[in-house]
C-alpha cells in the first residue's frame, strides 16, 4: 500500500487514503502446474492509468483474463470497488463496470460497426422480447438511447468509424480500425475501468501516437481508470501514471516510468529473455 | 514495436488489392492446347464417377417420364448433362487474385471444357459397355435394365459409347463457352435456360392457375398434352425471356440500388409497398388454384414456418439444433390432445385457438427443459445432444408408457379442424383455408424475427453466434440469451405443428422422424442462415420443388431421390456458398477492397518498421532509456 498511494496524484486531486477501484491480493492462476500468475498484489486507483509490461508469456493477458473471470483464479482475491469478483460470471464482472479489449482483436465480425457498440450495452439495458414485439414507447426510447450512445463512442475516434461506416460489417474494417472499434465497444459497456490488451500492436507510428493521445483522453474526458498492457515503450512512457512489470507471473517492479526503466531487475528480465530466446 | 511477439496477423483478408486486380481485357489469351491436362483428367474422372453413380441410382430412368421439352429433353436426360456442363465450365475457372497471373478466356476454355465434358460423358460410355458385357444387376440392384436403352437411344451399345462422348464434349464445350461470352450474353443465356426449366417444373401449378382463371387455351399452346413444353412454346418462352433479360440489363439492379439508396419515410413506403404487393399475390393466388396446388402451398407454408423458427435458433443465435422436429412434434401432439375428443386420457376438447395458448405454453416449457441442459454445451457436443433429444421426444410419444395420453404408435386420430372464431373451419379437406392460416402465422413469424433481429435481444443472439466468449465478456448473459432463442424457436415451430395436426387430422410418431429436422436445416442453410428473405425463399423453393420429407413437391418424380438431392445440395452449399444463396450481410465489394488495400499498406508499414530497427535501437540508447535499449537488444537477439 505504499507505492500506489502517490500514483493517482498526477492528474486528479485525490486523497491519499482513497480506496483503489481494483485490487488483487495474492492473485494466482494455475494452468495445470504452470503458474501463469503467482501471488500478485496490484492496486489501481480511480482516474489512474497503469501500464503492465513484461516479456512474452509473463502473464499479462492472464491477469486480464482473471480479472474478467475468463479464467478462474486459483488463489487470492480480486476486489472491485471493495467487493470480491471471485466466482462471478464474466458478464456479471462487465456489468459491475470492467470492460476489456483483446490482444488478438475479437470483434463480432459479421455485425455492423454500429451493432458492435450497440450490443455491448446489453447489460445496461432492460427491454424484453415483449417490448420489442409490441414496439412500445419504452422500447423505442431505449433503442434510440443505445444508438445514440453507440454513435457517441464511435465518434470518439474522429470520422474513422462514423458516417457510412456505421452500417459496414466489422470485417470490412482495416486492422487499425478494428482495434479502435474494440476500444469503442469496451467504452459502450459504460465501465469504470477499462483493460486494454496491447492496443497499438500492429499499428504504424502515426496511428499509435494518435491512439496514445486517445488513451489519455479516455481518462481525462470519460473518467475511466485504465490498465494497459503495452510493449511499445514510447506509448508506455506517454500514458502511464505508473508501470507494473511482470515476469513469470510475478511482479518484479512497480513505480513510475523513469524509475522502472532503470531498475536492474527489469533490465535483467528483458535481457535474460533476449539472451535465451 | 512488440517484444518478440509478432504483431497479430492483420485480419483474415486474402492478399487481394484493387491495384493488382487488372481487368481481363489486357491479359493475353492462352494457346488453345496448352491445357492443364491433369486438372482436366481429375475433374473428368470425378464427373464420370458422378455420372455412373447417378445412372445406377436409377434417377435418369425414373425421371425420363417427365418431359421438359416435348420430344427433345426429359428430366432424365437433363440429369445426365448437368455434370458435363458444370465440369466443363468449372475447368475454365480462374482464380483472380493479385500476384496470380491470369489470362483472357477464349478458345482455350472451350477446348478444355470439351475435353473435360467428354471425359465426364465417357463415364456413361463406360457404363454402357459394362452393362452390355457384365451382369451388374447382381451387386447393384437399384438400376433397371431400361437404362441400357436410355443410354443407347435404343440403338445399341456402340452408339451409346460414341454418342455420350459426343454429348459430353458438346455440353462441356458449352460450359467452357460460358466463360468466354461477355457477361450480358451469359446473363441472357442463363435467363433463357432458367425460364425454360422453371416453366417446365411449374407446369402443374401454371396449368392449375390458368384453369382457375379460364385461360386454358394459352396453356395448351405452351404445354404438350403428355407433359412438357411444346417446341413452339419453348422457343417462344426462350425468345421472350431472352429479349426481356436483354432489355432489363442493369435496370433491375439499378432499381434495387435506387430502393436501397432511399432513406427514412421514402424507404419505409417502398418497403411497405413491396410487402403489400407480395401479400396481395399470396392472398389472391390461391383463389384461382385448385385443391392440389393449395395442398402444395399449404405444405410449403408449414415448412416455411418451421424454417423461420429454426432460423432464430441456428441463423441468429448460432445454436446448431439438430432436433428441432421435437418442437414440431410437441406442437402437433399438444394441439391434438387439447382439441381432439379421441385423445385417450384427456378430454378438454378446446377450440383450436384456445388450445393454441396451451400449445405455446407447453412447447415453451419443453423448450426450457431441453434447452437448459443443452445450452451450456458448445459446437459439436450441442448438436449431438439436440439430435438425441429430438429422438427422445419422438420415442416418448411412441412409448407404451405414455400411450394413455398419446396413443403410442396408433397416434391420435379424428382431430377436428381449426375453427377460426366461428367464421370458418380450417381442415385438410379445404387446403386453401389451411394455406391462409399458415400464411397468417408465417406473417407473425416474419414479424417476430424481423422485430427481434433489430432489438437488443437479437443483437445479443448475433453476438453469441459470432463469438460466445467475447459476448460473455461484453456483458451478455449467454446462457439466458441462448435459452431465450431456443424457446422462441420452439414456439414458432409449435405453431406449425398445431396447424399440421388440424390439417392432417391425425398425428403419429412416424411424422416426426429426425429427417424432418435435417430437411428444415438444409432449407435454412440453402436460403441463407440469418436472413429472413433468404430463409423464406430457400424453403419455399426447395420444399415447393422437391417436397418435404413425406410431402410431394412439384417434381414428384424426385420423391425417391429427394434425400440424395438434399444431401448433395447441403454438401455443395457448404463447399461453395456457406453463407447461403442470399447471405445475411451484404458484402460491399468496393469498400471491402478499400479496406484490404489499407491492410496491405499497413503490412508494408510494419515491415518498414522491422527494417529500421537498428536505427531505432541506437536512438533509444542515446536517449538514455535503458529498458528500451534492452528491449531492442533482446528483440534483435
Ligand atoms: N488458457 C491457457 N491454458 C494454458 N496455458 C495458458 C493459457 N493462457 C495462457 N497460458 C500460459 O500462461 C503464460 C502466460 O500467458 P499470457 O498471460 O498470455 O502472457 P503475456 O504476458 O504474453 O500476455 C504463458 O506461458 C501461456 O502459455
Ligand atoms: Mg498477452
Amino acid at each position: 500500500m505504499s507505492a500506489p498511494a502517490q500514483a493517482a496524484s498526477g492528474t486528479q486531486a485525490s486523497g491519499p487514503a482513497q480506496q483503489p477501484i481494483l485490487e488483487t491480493r495474492g492473485l494466482g492462476v494455475d494452468f495445470g502446474g504452470l503458474k501463469a500468475l503467482d501471488g500478485l498484489d496490484l492496486a489501481v486507483y480511480p482516474g489512474e492509468i497503469v501500464s503492465v509490461i513484461g516479456p512474452n508469456g509473463a502473464g499479462k493477458t492472464t491477469l486480464f483474463n482473471a480479472i474478467t473471470a475468463t479464467v478462474a483464479a486459483s488463489e487470492g482475491d480480486i476486489l472491485f470497488e471493495g467487493e470480491s469478483l471471485i466466482g462471478l460470471d464474466p458478464n456479471r464482472v462487465t456489468s459491475r463496470g470492467i470492460a476489456r479489449t483483446f490482444q488478438n482483436v475479437r470483434l463480432f465480425a459479421n455485425m455492423t460497426v454500429l451493432e458492435n457498440v450497440m450490443v455491448s450495452q446489453h447489460c445496461r439495458t432492460r427491454q424484453s422480447v415483449f417490448g420489442a414485439l409490441l414496439y412500445t414507447k419504452a422500447f423505442r426510447n431505449e433503442e434510440a438511447e443505445i444508438t445514440e450512445r453507440g454513435k457517441e463512442v464511435l465518434s470518439f475516434f474522429g470520422s474513422r468509424l462514423t458516417g457510412y461506416r456505421f452500417d459496414q460489417p466489422a470485417y470490412t474494417l482495416s486492422y487499425a480500425n478494428r482495434r479502435r472499434l474494440e476500444i469503442a465497444r469496451a467504452m459502450a459497456t459504460q465501465p469504470k475501468l477499462i483493460l486494454l490488451d496491447e492496443p497499438v500492436a500492429g499499428m504504424n507510428p502515426t496511428e499509435s501516437a494518435e491512439l496514445t493521445g486517445l488513451i489519455g483522453r479516455l481518462r481525462d474526458e470519460w473518467g475511466f481508470a485504465i490498465v494497459v498492457i503495452e510493449h511499445d515503450m514510447e506509448v508506455v512512457r506517454e500514458v502511464s501514471d505508473r508501470v507494473v512489470v511482470l515476469d513469470h507471473g510475478v511482479k518484479i517492479a512497480e513505480g513510475d516510468y523513469a524509475d522502472v526503466s532503470v531498475d536492474p531487475q527489469v533490465i535483467e528480465a528483458y535481457l535474460g529473455h533476449g539472451a535465451t530466446a | 514495436m512488440s517484444l518478440a511477439e509478432p504483431p497479430a496477423a492483420p485480419g483474415p483478408s486474402p492478399s487481394a488489392s484493387p491495384g493488382g486486380d487488372g481487368s481481363s481485357d489486357d491479359a493475353p489469351p492462352r494457346p488453345p492446347f496448352a491445357q492443364d491436362w491433369r486438372r482436366i483428367a481429375r475433374m473428368g474422372a470425378i464427373g464420370a464417377i458422378g455420372q455412373i453413380f447417378i445412372s445406377l441410382s436409377n434417377m435418369p430412368v425414373k425421371l425420363d417420364g417427365r418431359a421438359i421439352i416435348e420430344g427433345v429433353l426429359s428430366l432424365g436426360y437433363l440429369s445426365l448433362v448437368v455434370l458435363p456442363l458444370a465440369s466443363g465450365s468449372r475447368v475454365g475457372h480462374q482464380i483472380r487474385r493479385e500476384g496470380v497471373p491470369h489470362h483472357r478466356p477464349g478458345a482455350h476454355e472451350i477446348i478444355g471444357g470439351a475435353a473435360c465434358g467428354a471425359l465426364v460423358g465417357g463415364g456413361l460410355s463406360l457404363l454402357a459397355v459394362l452393362i452390355a458385357n457384365f451382369d451388374l444387376r447382381e451387386p447393384l440392384v437399384n438400376w433397371s435394365p431400361i437404362l441400357a436403352d436410355l443410354l443407347g437411344f435404343n440403338r445399341g451399345t456402340a452408339f451409346a459409347v460414341i454418342i455420350w462422348l459426343a454429348i459430353g464434349a458438346a455440353v462441356g464445350a458449352a460450359g467452357g463457352l460460358l466463360r468466354v461470352v461477355p457477361p450480358l450474353a451469359r446473363r441472357v443465356l442463363w435467363t433463357m435456360v432458367l425460364t425454360l426449366f422453371g416453366a417446365a417444373v411449374l407446369e402443374s401449378l401454371t396449368t392449375d392457375l390458368a384453369e382457375g382463371m379460364g385461360i386454358e387455351g394459352l396453356i395448351e399452346w405452351f404445354y404438350a398434352p403428355r407433359g412438357g413444353l411444346t417446341i413452339t412454346g419453348a422457343i417462344a418462352l426462350a425468345a421472350g425471356s431472352g429479349v426481356l433479360a436483354f432489355v432489363a440489363r442493369g435496370r433491375i439492379k439499378g432499381a434495387k440500388s435506387r430502393i436501397d439508396a432511399l432513406e427514412g419515410p421514402a424507404r419505409n413506403r417502398a418497403n411497405l409497398g413491396l410487402i403489400l404487393a407480395t401479400a396481395a399475390v399470396l392472398v389472391i393466388l390461391p383463389m384461382f388454384a385448385g385443391k392440389l396446388t393449395n395442398e402444395l402451398l399449404a405444405n410449403v407454408g408449414l415448412f416455411v414456418l418451421l424454417a423461420l423458427g429454426l432460423n432464430i435458433v441456428v441463423g441468429l443465435a448460432g445454436i446448431l439444433d439438430l432436433g428441432y422436429v421435437a418442437f414440431f412434434a410437441v406442437g402437433s401432439y399438444s394441439a391434438a390432445v387439447l382439441t381432439a375428443a379421441t385423445s385417450p386420457k384427456i378430454h378438454p376438447e378446446l377450440p383450436w385457438f384456445v388450445a393454441l395458448i396451451g400449445v405455446v405454453l407447453l412447447t415453451g416449457l419443453v423448450g426450457l427443459f431441453i434447452g437448459a441442459p443443452v445450452i451450456r454445451m458448445r459446437g459439436d457436443y450441442l448438436a449431438i445432444v439436440t439430435l438425441g433429444f429430438g429422438e427422445i421426444i419422438r420415442l416418448l410419444f411412441l412409448s407404451d408408457w405414455l400411450s394413455g395420453w398419446f396413443g403410442g404408435s396408433q397416434g391420435i386420430t379424428n382431430i377436428p379442424g381449426a375453427e377460426i372464431f366461428g367464421l370458418a373451419t380450417v381442415a385438410g379437406t379445404d387446403p386453401r383455408s389451411v394455406f391462409y392460416l399458415v400464411l397468417a402465422f408465417c406473417a407473425i413469424a416474419i414479424y417476430v424475427s424481423w422485430r427481434l433481429e433489430r432489438s437488443r435481444i437479437g443483437r445479443a443472439w448475433m453476438a453469441v453466434r459470432e463469438d460466445e466468449t467475447v459476448a460473455e465478456a461484453m456483458g451478455i448473459n449467454t446462457v439466458n440469451v441462448k435459452l431465450l432463442a431456443f424457446v422462441v424457436g420452439a414456439v414458432l415451430g409449435s405453431f406449425s405443428g398445431a396447424i399440421f395436426s388440424a390439417k392432417v387430422g391425425s398425428v403419429f410418431p412416424a411424422s416426426f422422424l429426425i429427417l424432418v429436422s435435417i430437411v428444415i436445416l438444409v432449407v435454412v442453410i440453402f436460403g441463407g442462415m440469418g436472413n429472413i428473405v433468404g430463409v423464406v425463399a430457400g424453403s419455399a423453393v426447395l420444399i415447393g420443388v422437391l417436397g418435404g420429407p413425406k410431402q410431394p413437391g412439384l417434381l414428384a418424380e424426385f420423391s425417391e431421390f429427394k434425400l440424395l438431392i438434399y444431401g448433395a445440395l447441403l454438401v455443395w452449399m457448404m463447399l461453395a456458398r456457406p453463407e447461403g444463396l442470399i447471405p445475411s450481410v451484404r458484402r460491399t465489394r468496393e469498400l471491402h477492397q478499400e479496406e484490404m488495400a489499407q491492410d496491405a499498406w499497413l503490412r508494408g508499414q510494419t515491415e518498414d518498421d522491422n527494417g529500421g530497427r537498428d536505427a531505432t535501437a541506437s536512438t533509444a540508447a542515446t536517449s538514455g532509456s535503458t529498458v528500451e535499449a534492452a528491449r531492442l537488444a533482446g528483440e534483435s537477439a
